[in-house]
């Protein structure tokens, strides 16, 4: 599978056209980020905007260890926690001293408080990789979490420390009290954190920690110490998760024990996993979904965790490489011009699919519903059901059974139809 | 002249079971020296002591005079010795390009770099393009490493190996699963590319040991027998008897 390989090396400047794609796309993602508000004003769509960009910023740098080092941490969120207070405790002095620093620099302390914590534990968190590595994270996170409620002073205990973003020195006029100069300046840290976090994969260290990924014992063989890569991309990805968390200090004007804690990190490693791992821009994409659905289905559904998990599963077992993975998967046969023959079948298997997904929706809300004393009617795509009425079982029932077999019969005809593309995309050379 | 690889009275014990025995070994400036003897008699085990994949319970192992026994592999590494292993151990979901350049980066003094772009380092990239050039993978250079078939896996093993520059180079079984014809065309290139260089090598065809070996030592049960010219080796009574036997005849 060619899907599965980080390498970025045909950015290399091989072409005139390559290196003209790679730019372009990043210009199209920073020309993205300036029109949105402007086309989506409203206040609630400017918050959601604010939040995927920190969720952005997180992943990817969640993506330093996980994609580019294979180091499975349950703890990340511990950094963007600390980076969090950092900023608070520095905007906070900032204000009650009067230095001139304004609101603008106040996430690089974000990341500074990030990466001092990274640089003192991670030296003995990063001796082993594997489990070891995974295990000591989630203790150190649970020690972090904990410590949090009991420093007071650091930490502000239950209530946390907030903090006034307009109390900071303006800069150019801006007071950043509305929220669409909080998205600029999110805006402008997630491109500047973006672009430094890809130029490091660039790197010889961010070549050396794939190396790592794929084979320590060989690393040692031609040079390196496995031990100091891993530790130096982990100071990295304390200093950006610090980074996300001071914006995200901006953004809250506060800072509490929930953003440090277990559930902060499980769901920066679902961002990035559903996102794909592989590829530099999948955590983007998990991050863009994952906050995405967050802040839709908790207006929606009660149970959205349930969703989250079932997604997850999903994800892991059909496809290990992410959103970014399927598409990636796709690139061989665009190129060799086979893949409009694939596309109706995913059509055609689309619609069995949803009816699948649309009978478990209404069974799990049936059930939630009716466990809860709810008796809010289920809105599926404009259609009202009563929870739990033996109308709506039935329809659960029949669109289940019904959409299951029909979906599996429909994914083979996809199998089908892909095998045919991939046999004409090898031979003309697109595929290994 | 100090001799390139030199191994005293070195042991090596896992709990009561010694595996190797009072080693003394002594490989020569520009020597090309076979290891050979039979399955389990230790050759890797020897291999694992000299690079620090392993430390000896006793004993000691020098490079050029100095003693490395008990520094790590990368330390080793960085003195100039180099080796490959003899189940292929790539980086399998690089690219193949990818896999040399890595082998090139600490050698060209670029180590933890993160202020560098990989990718306008003439030297590196000039570097990287003659071994892939040497070991006849320039046509693949774009392939995963774990897609390769398994005699170019074997070649990108000994490419990786020779990157660094490394003057002491160990090469563990390298023609291992080979068929004739890759097993000379490999044999050509570990000629070529050994070429003024310390070369230690374990092997059990002996075609390939008699063909490139200046000096051969025969190992049995962790322990040398003989150590000698292919020709003393070949007449050696004792060889005979312990290990070559028929195969020799």
């Amino acid at each position: 599978m060619n899907a599965t390989t980080t390498s970025a090396s045909n950015i290399s400047g091989k072409s005139a056209g390559d290196s003209l794609r790679f730019y372009g796309v990043w210009l199209v993602g920073i020309a993205t980020l300036i029109v949105l508000p402007m086309i989506f004003s409203s206040g609630g769509s400017l918050t959601s905007f604010s939040l995927i960009g920190i969720a952005i910023v997180f992943a990817l740098s969640y993506n330093i260890l996980l994609g580019q080092t294979g180091l499975l941490s349950f703890g990340h969120a511990v950094h963007y926690g600390l980076g969090g207070f950092a900023a608070c405790h520095v905007m906070n002095a900032v204000v009650s001293h009067g230095w001139p620093v304004p609101l603008p620099f106040i996430p690089l302390f974000g990341g500074l408080g990030g990466l001092a914590f990274a640089m003192i534990i991670g030296w003995v968190m990063t001796k082993r990789a594997g489990t070891v590595f995974s295990m000591i994270s989630l203790g150190i996170a649970e020690l972090v979490a904990s410590s949090s409620l009991i420093l007071r002073s650091v930490f502000g205990g239950e209530s946390g420390i907030s903090t006034d973003r307009t109390a900071l020195p303006k800069m150019f006029g801006w007071t950043f009290g509305p929220q669409i100069q909080v998205y600029y300046l999110i805006a402008f840290w997630l491109v500047i954190s973006a672009i430094a976090m890809y130029a490091l994969t660039r790197t010889p260290l961010g070549r050396i920690s794939n190396a790592v990924r794929d084979n320590p014992e060989r690393v040692q063989f031609i040079g390196y110490d496995p031990h100091v890569v891993r530790y130096i991309a982990f100071c990295f990805a304390g200093f950006f998760a610090g980074v996300a968390g001071g914006l995200a200090a901006i953004n809250f004007e506060i800072a509490n024990a929930a953003y440090l804690g277990a559930i902060q990190s499980g769901l920066v490693l679902f961002s990035t996993f559903i996102g794909g791992v592989a590829f530099f821009f999948g955590p983007i994409l998990g991050a863009i979904l994952v906050t995405y659905l967050q802040l839709g289905l908790t207006s929606v559904t009660g149970v959205w965790q349930l969703y989250f998990g079932i997604i997850f599963i999903g994800i892991v077992m059909l496809s290990p490489g992410g959103i970014a993975g399927l598409i990636m998967m796709h690139r061989p046969l665009a190129r060799a011009g086979t893949l409009q023959t694939v596309i109706p079948s995913y059509v055609v298997a689309a619609v069995p699919t949803l009816a699948l997904a649309c009978g478990v929706i209404l069974t799990i809300e049936s059930i939630a519903r009716t466990h809860s004393g709810q008796s809010s009617p289920i809105n599926l795509f404009g259609v009202a059901f009563t929870p739990a009425s033996p109308m709506t079982w039935a329809s659960a029932a029949i669109l289940i059974v019904v959409g299951f077999f029909v979906a599996r019969l429909s994914w083979r005809r996809v199998a089908d139809a892909w095998d045919r593309a991939a046999t004409i995309a090898r031979d003309r050379g697109y595929l290994a | 002249m100090t001799a390139a690889i030199e191994l005293n009275a070195v042991e090596k014990r896992f709990g009561n079971v010694g595996i190797i025995r009072d080693l003394n070994l002594s490989v020569a400036q520009g020597e090309r020296h076979a290891i050979i003897g039979p399955n389990g008699a230790g050759k890797s085990t020897t291999f694992n002591l000299i690079s620090g994949h392993i430390r000896p319970s006793s004993g000691e192992v020098r490079l050029n005079g100095d003693v490395i026994s008990g520094l790590r592999p990368f330390e080793i590494n960085r003195r100039g010795l180099s080796r490959s292993f003899q189940v292929t151990n790539v980086f399998s979901r690089m690219s193949v390009w990818e896999n040399v350049r890595c082998a090139v980066l600490w050698a060209t003094g670029h180590r933890y770099a993160f202020w560098k772009n990989v990718d306008s380092l003439p030297e590196v990239r000039e570097r990287t393009s003659q071994i892939l050039d040497d070991i006849h993978l320039t046509h693949r250079r774009d392939v995963p490493a774990g897609l390769l078939t398994y005699a170019e896996q074997r070649e990108l093993e000994i490419g990786i190996t020779i990157a660094g520059g490394a003057n002491v180079v160990l090469l563990d079984e390298p023609t291992a699963g080979m068929s004739h014809a890759e097993t000379d065309r490999a044999v050509a290139l570990i000629r070529r590319l050994t070429e003024g260089k310390t070369l230690v090598i374990v092997e059990h065809d002996m075609s390939v040991v008699f063909g490139l070996a200046d000096r051969i030592s025969v190992l049995v049960y962790g322990h040398i027998i003989a150590s000698g010219t292919p020709e003393e080796i070949r007449r050696d009574p004792k060889v005979k008897e312990a290990y070559l036997g028929e195969e020799a005849h």
